[in-house]
């Protein structure tokens, strides 16, 4: 059986790096007794699927888990993952809480592949809300934003306008602006420090948040566990029950 | 409370590895500070990954936090990427509980586990803003102590430490809250409470000793006042069934060393080894009941995740009972998932093998061993008494079991060692591939070799290192008698940083100056390959006068004082002079768990014992000490039942 569970990430623990994760949510569910499934041969690691990778210092609402559990028929009968938000919740260090869980069919596609877009909000220093309005209409009405960046060790220009589906300043403080941007992740996602220095090197960032995961499925988008989401109920590759 | 995380938080974003910094461990404590408290940061002197797991660090942690009258968070050295960036805002080295800025503790307590992190000790006071040499203290400056094996020597750092503590601290904090508790209350000025604490058992106050000289050497280490001790012992918890700590170990959130569960089974190790100051320094043998190791192993996997247990000990297959605990855990029906249990410290025989395979079911990659020398006539001078037919055996058994690379630690450098000895460690990894080869085709054996630091309060405290010439060249002919050795990877230690280990391990209070002079010139990370400086300590003793040589490579004498001839590891000296004469006579010295007592003064001086819960040695022999093993069940524990005398003779 799969479970898909959905978790925040706030707080000082928003340090800890994504591997960091991983290995705390190996130890969370052997606290919680949960009966993960291990795979076979010379150095058996626990069955668990996290989804894109979050950057070390960011803050989440909307990060996913697939877990493959080996339980029983009889105890698969009765398994209710309403239950695992609050058990999986205390098993957590602080700042990380389990938000829904729905079982999920065995063969759906992993997050990685399925996850197309993110929304992000990013609090911007320097700079008030109608000049970033104007950076975000001026990146907008671009055809191409052309940025270096090293991957594998080796400088690499990517173009970032295809990527870049939404843009918006919605909010403003003293001393900076609050941007909205949803973001492509296929066939590589883009890092939000990216995204600001290809807007404009002056912009500082400061507290980025995740809010949303986005997939498609027959052209719509919806939340790779959203109990109101469409539910398409013979896809095999997202059968995805509400909690 | 104030707290430096707003303006932390900020520089968080531009460090390697931000997680060190933010504490959220589970077993973490928040405590309440208050004027009725004393508050304690306990400080480890290295980088979080490599501190935290200190479980020394973790025990009195909890002891003081149960105390109605304590508090206490930790703090960790930071980075250097840190460290920049706090000096360049003005924000001070900080506790990682509540961010609270260090100099606003009553206390900074050290845990000091090597001589490379003097200077990082340094480094952290003065990032507290707190000045590094004790002299310059106000009364509203923390007090600055420090605890664990360095201080058994900690003269080279008497400038900057207030108090240092000798041996276990379980008990021994406790004492020194009360003292400071009342002194808080009474709003005593630092030099009485100085004073106070000169007449708590083990806590040594340097600056109530004066050291003389005499023609460049050493000649005494003597009280100030009549008041203060002339000897101070080291502390030693009597049993430690009554110390079932730590209780809820910390389980950080970023990787660490040793991230797993560690439960100690036992404290002290008689074995024996001349060349191992935690040996001799932690005697006598003291066992925790296999029920309590059993209780604490499995609330410990339950509470924490963890899937992996270490059961910690010098020597964890002398542990009576070893066996059934080790299968106790593996088999245990009532753990989630796998689980699997570590045993640091194995001794070279089969039946340490037979341990192992029951622990590691599964993944069978690599075994450790550290028959230490390459030679039974050098194995016998440092009383690590494993003949040749323990060691292939050992590893005839880890092959036929499975495993197929085996790691061998020696030293070089040991006292009296001929080329033919060094050798030897060559002949012992050839004949290990070859036992190997009869059961894979391609076995492997690493070889990793150390330089011998001698250390204080072993019987080669008197021995003169090795120079560094001297380790590189034995380090070259085990590289040339094993160039063409297929299946043999030769590691070694620096063995510049062997030297200013020895330095530092038997140095005298002269050598304050060197290490702030280090220190000031950016010396900081000394355990790390990428900051260790060899060259900044030979200018710092030149441009102070002192000769490398006289410290650390020349041979020293019986009636020389030796700058730690005022403290007491509870070893009587003239055991630890015969023992040193043993040994260049190449005479080897048996187990006293087993056999008749040679009154170290471990157990004698404190009018405590062993404790064992088997009066047998454990099946399989003791590491082929020539003890006849099928006669093991008969020769019953003998503890000497002398009065208690004091310490140094």
């Amino acid at each position: 059986m799969k479970v898909r569970l959905r978790f925040a990430k706030q707080g000082k623990v928003r340090f800890t790096s994504h591997r960091d994760v991983a290995r705390v949510w190996e130890r969370a569910l052997r606290r919680a007794e949960l009966p993960v499934a291990y795979t076979q041969g010379f150095t058996p690691r626990p069955r668990l699927h996290f989804g894109l990778a979050l950057p070390t210092g960011a803050e989440s609402l909307a990060e996913y888990l697939d877990v493959d559990l080996d339980l029983g028929d009889d105890a698969a009968d009765g398994f209710d993952p309403a239950t695992l938000p609050d058990r999986l919740t205390s098993c957590l260090p602080g700042g990380i809480t389990v938000v829904a869980a729905a079982i999920v069919d065995t063969g759906v596609m992993s997050l990685q592949q399925a996850v197309t877009s993110c929304t992000w909000h990013l609090e911007v220093g320097g700079t008030t809300g109608s000049q970033l309005a104007a950076v975000a209409a001026r990146a907008l009405a671009a055809d191409e934003i052309v940025i270096t960046r090293e991957r594998k060790s080796k400088q690499v220009t990517d173009d970032l306008r295809p990527y870049l589906l939404a843009l918006s300043v919605v909010g403003e403080s003293p001393d900076g602006a609050l941007l909205e941007a949803e973001v492509g992740t296929q066939p590589r996602s883009v890092r939000p420090s990216e995204l600001l220095a290809a807007l404009d090197p002056v912009l500082t960032e400061r507290r980025v948040t995740r809010i949303h995961q986005w997939m498609t499925l027959d052209g719509v988008r919806c939340e790779p566990l959203s109990p109101g989401g469409p539910v398409a109920s013979s896809s095999a590759h997202a059968e995805v029950r509400a909690s | 409370m104030s707290t430096v995380w707003p303006e932390l938080e900020p520089l968080l974003g531009r460090v390697q590895k931000p997680a060190r910094y933010i504490g959220c461990e589970d077993g973490a404590r928040i405590p309440e500070h208050g004027p009725g408290r004393v508050s304690w940061l306990l400080l480890y002197p290295d980088t979080y990954e490599v501190g935290l797991p200190n479980q020394g660090l973790q025990i009195l942690y909890e002891l003081l936090n149960e105390r109605p009258d304590a508090a206490a968070e930790r703090s960790y050295a930071p980075w250097t990427d840190l460290e920049e960036l706090l000096r360049e805002h003005g924000v001070p080295l900080f506790s990682l509980e509540t961010h609270r800025p260090a100099g606003e503790f009553d206390v900074l307590a050290f845990n000091l586990s090597a001589e490379l992190v003097y200077t990082n000790l340094l480094n952290c006071v003065d990032l507290a803003g707190v000045p590094v040499r004790s002299a310059d203290r106000g009364d509203h400056h923390p007090l600055v102590m420090a605890g664990g094996h360095c201080t058994y020597n900690p003269e080279p750092i008497a400038d900057f430490v207030d108090a240092v503590v000798l041996g276990d601290g379980e008990e021994v904090v406790g004492e020194i809250n009360d003292v400071l508790v009342a002194a808080k209350s009474e709003g005593a000025p630092r030099a009485e409470v100085l004073d106070r604490l000169t007449g708590v058992d083990g806590v040594y106050v340097p600056a109530r000793y004066e050291a003389t000289y005499e023609a460049g050497r050493l000649v005494a280490t003597a009280p100030v006042a009549a008041s203060v001790p002339d000897v101070v012992e080291k502390r030693t918890v009597a049993d430690l069934a009554d110390w079932p700590y730590p209780s809820t170990q910390l389980v950080p959130l970023t990787e660490v060393v040793h991230d797993r569960l560690n439960v100690e089974v036992f404290r002290g190790c008689t074995r024996g080894c001349r060349f191992c100051q935690a040996g001799m320094i932690t005697r006598p043998v003291r066992e925790r009941p296999a029920d309590q190791v059993r209780t604490m192993v499995q609330e410990g996997l339950r509470r924490t995740g963890y899937d992996e247990v270490a059961l910690t000990s010098l020597s964890t297959a002398d542990f009576s009972g070893i066996e059934s605990v080790v299968a106790d855990t593996v088999n245990d029906p009532t753990s989630c998932g796998q689980v699997s249990v570590s045993l640091p410290s194995l001794r070279v025989d089969a039946f340490t093998v037979g341990i192992a395979a029951e622990v590691q079911k599964a993944r069978r990659t690599g075994l450790t061993f550290a028959p230490e020398a390459g030679t039974w006539r050098m194995r016998q001078i440092i009383n690590k008494l494993i003949r040749e037919e323990d060691l292939y055996a050992a590893v005839e058994s880890a092959y036929s079991q499975g495993w197929r690379r085996m790691k061998l630690y020696f030293l070089i450098g040991l006292p009296s060692e001929t080329d033919e000895d060094t050798l030897g460690i060559a002949e012992l990894a050839r004949n290990c591939v070859a036992i190997g080869r009869r059961h894979h085709k391609a076995p492997s054996v690493t070889v990793s070799v150390g330089g011998f630091v001698p250390k204080a309060f072993t019987p080669f405290q008197w021995f003169g290192q090795n120079t560094v010439d001297e380790l590189l060249r034995k380090v070259h002919l085990l590289r040339d008698a094993l160039r063409h050795e297929r299946g043999v990877q030769l590691k070694w230690h620096d063995p510049r940083a062997s030297l200013i280990e020895g330095l530092m391990s038997r140095g005298d209070r002269r050598l304050g100056p060197v290490i702030e002079s280090v220190w000031r010139a950016g010396g900081t990370f000394q355990e790390w390959s990428e900051h260790f400086d060899d060259q900044r300590w030979l200018e710092a003793m030149a441009s102070h006068g002192l000769s490398v040589d006289e410290y650390v490579h020349r041979h020293r004498t019986e009636d020389e004082t030796l700058p730690w001839d005022h403290l007491s590891a509870g070893l009587h000296k003239d055991f630890l002079w015969q023992d040193w004469r043993d040994a260049l006579a190449e005479v080897g010295l048996e187990d006293c768990r087993w056999t008749p007592c040679y009154d170290c003064g471990a157990c004698t001086g404190y009018g405590i014992e062993h404790i064992v819960a088997s009066a047998t040695p454990p099946a399989g022999g003791s590491q082929g000490t020539g003890q006849d093993l099928a006669r093991g069940a008969e020769v019953p524990v003998v503890l000497s039942a002398r009065p208690p005398s004091v310490g140094v003779g």
